[in-house]
């Protein structure tokens, strides 16, 4: 695989960046006056970029495959002794579907933003943060060095930060910000240990460098970065243990859970993984602690899932199944990588359809996010519905929607590897049936439980129309990836592609996993459709206090990490205060006392000056004579 | 004989002059031992020179003698202006420097 | 150490220096220590002498036992003749540390002193003396020559120690002075009291001490005449020289008889 300079065309693609940039610049810098056209542009400029992405696609469609990794040195940026990093960007498949992706349902998110948002005083702020944002990603994915990866990762986690805190006016808004930010740094510390060890493994970051040389190092160097990145990943992307932040990152707008929490923010540790796959395929432990963690999260976020009686943060607890799900896939290693970036896809799409869906739920119902308050929506907002539909049975896996062909190549995968694993992932499928339904039903099925001000309405087109493009992306995307573009062989080049002989033969596999979502979803409809939904949520068994507990992540957090820091803290101020601050002051205090005492020498009486003269003078006289002697 | 039983006779004037200074409360008391203590100085002075075998004590005696004047003068002068305002002669009385 | 007359000499005045300085130390009265500090000044003089300093002696009796002391005297006048301390020491541990630094300060002068000039010897002034033809010659030669500067310095130095006692004891005249003529209106204003001198004591054939009043017209005792002093001190002092004649003449004729 060569790389390839960037021509043609390709000289354009800093433009990608750029252009989202540059919007979120002049939204930001020029303030107020830009407060009536500032949306538009906002829209104009990620568009543009998904303009220019697709063309770009097209003109790498034409490449041959070895030639597709091009590059494009927009700076030398670091050059100290031995080590350079270059402001380079490196366009290949794997980075193309993501800049896609990014690109396309953000722009699609925007369009939607000025219709929700369109009440809101900050609009303007908000859409500069939006394109911040996607500049940002779209620089983590098009790196061509890890550390310009870091760069668009930090860069990211600003806009996020910026944009969980918008409402920075509510005290549980501000708050999840920083939960997230402070969470996300704890991963990023792994990302920035791994870029040192990496260079002093290799003596560079370039991807082509590390990969190049990945076999050279020893295994145990190889498993310690490995096991780096995954708590980098883990921080970005919510797994299991630094799950807690995506729950509380409910609290900013709804285009926001859509666009960051669900398609891409948190999806860039899947494509870190992914991208590092030649240092995960070289060192077991880390490929196993991946596995591990996923499996952990996947049964986390659905059993969370499936007890939140707020909609958006039970998508937030299916989101990080799903991410689950696809850590799962990248910690399989080559039989899983494509699958997971093909779930990534379908997955963006089809949760960013179920995100605004219940953005345009709750708009209709008064910003309320309560789904008990919900009910027989169906009739009422009926593009919403029909959209939603498509995204739950996408999600949930049901042929031919686009989520049923990545979620069963990545159980098929999983069962390549063992029954185990397998037999976790189909478990835990069932369960993505149960939660899945029991929303839809809460939500649109069942007899109105609406309040007594509730007037719910269709949303208005700019709104809607999104929301039909994601929903007809959700039917059809998986399909349109896997037999009219080939993805297998489409990302084959750049992450590798092996498969292995299973047992059963495949149809067996789709059966099974099919039988537990039936089965799931008809427990979740029996007791959310058929049954009366209590208005105030019922005391519940252990395993539900505990899920609307975020099984007691919080907790954890808190005993582990807060509580202990905020003791040092509190014993760092005690001895700052006491007794840093009391020796200076003590010391103060000593000089005092002691010169007020030696102020009484001071009597006025020329007599007693006259007696301490001679008594010196006597002293002197005796150093004098005893010297002498 | 030893000319050094000068300068023990003088030491022990300087000594006794003072003990006066310190232990007196009369201005012109203590002044006066100021005074006793300078005569035990020149003593000093002329033992010495004639110890060396020169006149340089004896002129230095001379100009002490010279300088003491000056100072017995103005030191008097200034006894007198404070027992003009305050009626006192005693050496305590001055006492603002205290703390 | 052979006795001759400068060791005698020197055990005479430089005994006696010692006495008058303890007792200028240790006298109640002002006017005591002045005079126990003008016999000490006399007997260094004498010891100057006998040091082959005869000029630095006279200089001393006239300069500083004549001049200097008299100004302390003149001084003690002013302040006060009967100015005597209070025995009671107000300073806690002054008299106690004075004293001991005192002692302190002479032992190891004399003994330092006495160490480091273990054997230093005695040239003596007689060449010195003779070098210019006379001790006085000598001084001078060294004043005027190698101490000029110390010379003309000390000189202005007393210039400026007589500007200076002149204008520290200067004065200021509050209001205008008396002339003559209010002060003999002053004195024989009503109520001002007698206008004239006051009466002598009274000058009797057996008696004229200061204590025997004159005899006022009416017969009484003019107490007036008395000086304040002997008046203030003691009534019994005060003696009529009636009494004291009527008793003499009854003592003489008993003795005669």
């Amino acid at each position: 695989m060569t790389v390839m300079p960037a021509e043609g065309l390709f000289s354009l693609m800093w433009l990608l960046i750029a252009l989202p940039l540059a919007g979120a610049a002049i939204l930001l810098f020029t303030g107020r006056r830009s407060n009536a056209w500032g949306p538009y542009l906002g829209v104009l400029t990620v568009s543009a970029s998904a303009v220019l992405g697709v063309l770009l696609l097209i003109e790498m469609m034409g490449l041959p495959t070895e030639d597709r990794t091009i590059t494009q040195v927009a700076y030398q940026w670091v050059f100290i002794g031995n080590f350079s990093v270059d402001l380079a960007f490196q366009l290949d498949q794997l980075s193309m579907v993501f800049i896609l992706l990014i690109t396309i349902v953000g722009s699609l998110i925007h369009i939607y933003s000025l219709g929700y948002m369109a009440h809101d005083p900050d609009k303007r702020k908000f859409f500069g943060y939006l394109n911040l944002f996607v500049a940002a990603m779209l620089l983590l994915v098009m790196a061509n060095n890890y550390l310009l990866l870091y760069v668009g990762w930090e860069g990211v986690g600003v806009a996020s930060y910026l944009l969980i805190g918008f409402w920075q006016q509510k005290r549980s808004a501000a708050a999840a910000a920083k939960k997230a930010f402070i969470i996300n740094r704890v991963g990023d510390v792994g990302l920035s240990l791994a870029i040192m060890l990496m260079f002093v493994t290799f003596g560079s970051v370039t991807f082509s460098d590390v990969f190049g040389s990945a076999t050279q190092a020893s295994e145990g160097t190889l498993t310690a970065i490995g096991l780096l990145l995954l708590l980098a990943a883990a921080g970005k992307s919510a797994q299991f243990p630094l799950q807690a932040w995506l729950l509380d990152a409910m609290e900013g707008p709804t285009p926001v859970s859509a666009l960051i929490h669900a398609a891409t923010m948190v999806t860039a540790g899947v494509y870190l993984i992914a991208r590092s796959n030649v240092i995960y395929n070289n060192a077991e432990i880390a490929a196993m602690a991946v596995i591990i963690v996923a499996l952990i999260t996947i049964f986390m976020g659905a059993i969370i899932g499936s007890a939140k009686d707020d909609i958006k943060k039970a998508l937030a607890g299916s989101t990080m199944s799903q991410i689950g799900y696809m850590m799962l896939a990248v910690g399989l290693g080559p039989i899983g990588y494509v699958f997971a970036i093909f779930h990534l896809l379908t997955h963006g799409v089809f949760k960013a359809g179920l995100f605004l869906g219940a953005g345009s739920v709750m708009h209709g119902m008064n910003d309320n996010v309560n789904m008990r308050r919900y009910g027989a929506l169906r009739s009422v907002m009926v593009i919403t519905f029909i959209t939603f539909m498509a995204g739950y049975l996408a999600i949930i896996g049901i042929p031919p929607f686009s989520g049923f062909w990545s979620k069963d190549e990545i159980i098929h995968a999983a069962f390549e590897r063992g029954w185990f694993i397998g037999g976790a992932a189909v478990l835990a499928a069932g369960i993505t049936g149960f939660y899945m339904t029991r929303m839809v039903a809460m939500t649109f099925f069942g007899k109105k439980r609406w309040e007594t001000d509730a007037h719910p309405h269709e949303s208005p087109a700019v709104m809607t129309i999104p929301l039909i493009i994601l929903g007809l992306g959700s039917t059809f995307l998986g399909m349109a990836l896997l037999f009219w573009g080939d993805i297998e062989a489409w990302l084959e080049p750049v992450v590798g592609y092996e498969s292995e002989p299973t047992p059963l033969p495949t149809s067996a596999y789709i059966g099974i996993t099919l039988a537990f979502v039936i089965v799931g979803s008809i427990i979740g409809w029996i007791t959310y459709a058929r049954r009366e939904v209590p208005i105030e949520a019922p005391h519940g068994n252990w395993l539900t206090r505990a899920a609307r507990k975020d099984l007691y992540g919080d907790a954890v957090n808190h005993a582990l990490v807060v509580a202990p820091t905020n003791y040092a803290a509190r014993a760092l101020v005690f001895f700052d205060a006491r007794i840093v601050d009391g020796f200076v002051n003590g010391s103060a205090a000593i000089v005092g006392g002691l010169s007020g005492r030696m102020r009484r020498t001071q009597s006025g009486f020329i007599r007693s000056y006259a007696l301490s003269m001679v008594g010196g003078a006597v002293l002197v006289l005796l150093a004098l004579v005893l010297v002498r002697i | 004989m030893d000319p050094i039983y000068y300068i023990y006779l003088a030491t022990l004037l300087f000594s006794i002059g003072a003990i006066g200074v310190l232990v007196r409360r009369n201005a012109i008391i203590v002044f006066m031992s100021v005074e006793l203590m300078l005569n035990a100085a020149n003593l000093v002075f002329v033992a010495f020179a004639r110890m060396n075998g020169n006149l340089d004590g004896q002129t230095v005696a001379f100009f002490v003698m010279v300088v003491a004047a000056a100072e017995v003068v103005v030191g008097l002068a200034i006894i007198v202006q404070v027992f003009r305002t305050r009626q006192s002669a005693s050496i305590d009385e001055p006492n603002l420097l205290k703390y | 150490m052979s006795i001759d007359g400068e060791l005698i000499v020197f055990i005479i005045c430089g005994g006696l220096s010692v006495i008058g300085a303890l007792g200028m130390v240790l006298s109640r009265k002002a006017v005591h220590s002045a005079l126990f500090i003008a016999m000490v000044m006399i007997n260094l003089a004498i010891l100057y002498i006998a040091n082959s300093a005869p000029f630095l002696g006279m200089v001393q009796i006239i300069v500083y036992t004549g001049a200097v002391m008299m100004l302390f005297l003149f001084v003690l006048m002013v302040v006060g003749v009967d100015s005597s301390d209070s025995l009671i020491e107000t300073i806690r541990g002054q008299r106690l540390f004075g004293i001991l630094f005192g002692v302190a300060l002479a032992v190891l002068l004399i003994g330092g002193i006495g160490s480091a000039m273990a054997d230093k010897p005695d040239i003596g002034l007689k060449a010195a003396n003779d070098e210019f033809g006379g001790n006085v010659e000598g001084i001078a030669n060294l004043i005027f020559s190698d101490y000029l500067f110390a010379f003309q310095a000390t000189a202005a130095l007393l210039i400026t120690a007589g500007l200076g006692a002149v204008i520290l004891t200067h004065r200021e005249a509050w209001k205008p002075k008396a002339t003559q003529k209010e002060l003999s209106v002053a004195r024989f204003m009503v109520g001002a009291g007698h206008p004239g001198n006051k009466p002598n004591p009274g000058v009797y054939a057996r008696h004229n001490a200061v204590n025997t009043p004159a005899i006022l017209p009416d017969g009484s005792l003019a107490l007036d005449s008395v000086p304040e002093p002997v008046r203030s001190r003691d009534d019994s002092l005060i003696v009529d020289h009636r009494v004291v004649s009527t008793v003499v003449e009854l003592v003489e004729s008993e003795d005669q008889n």
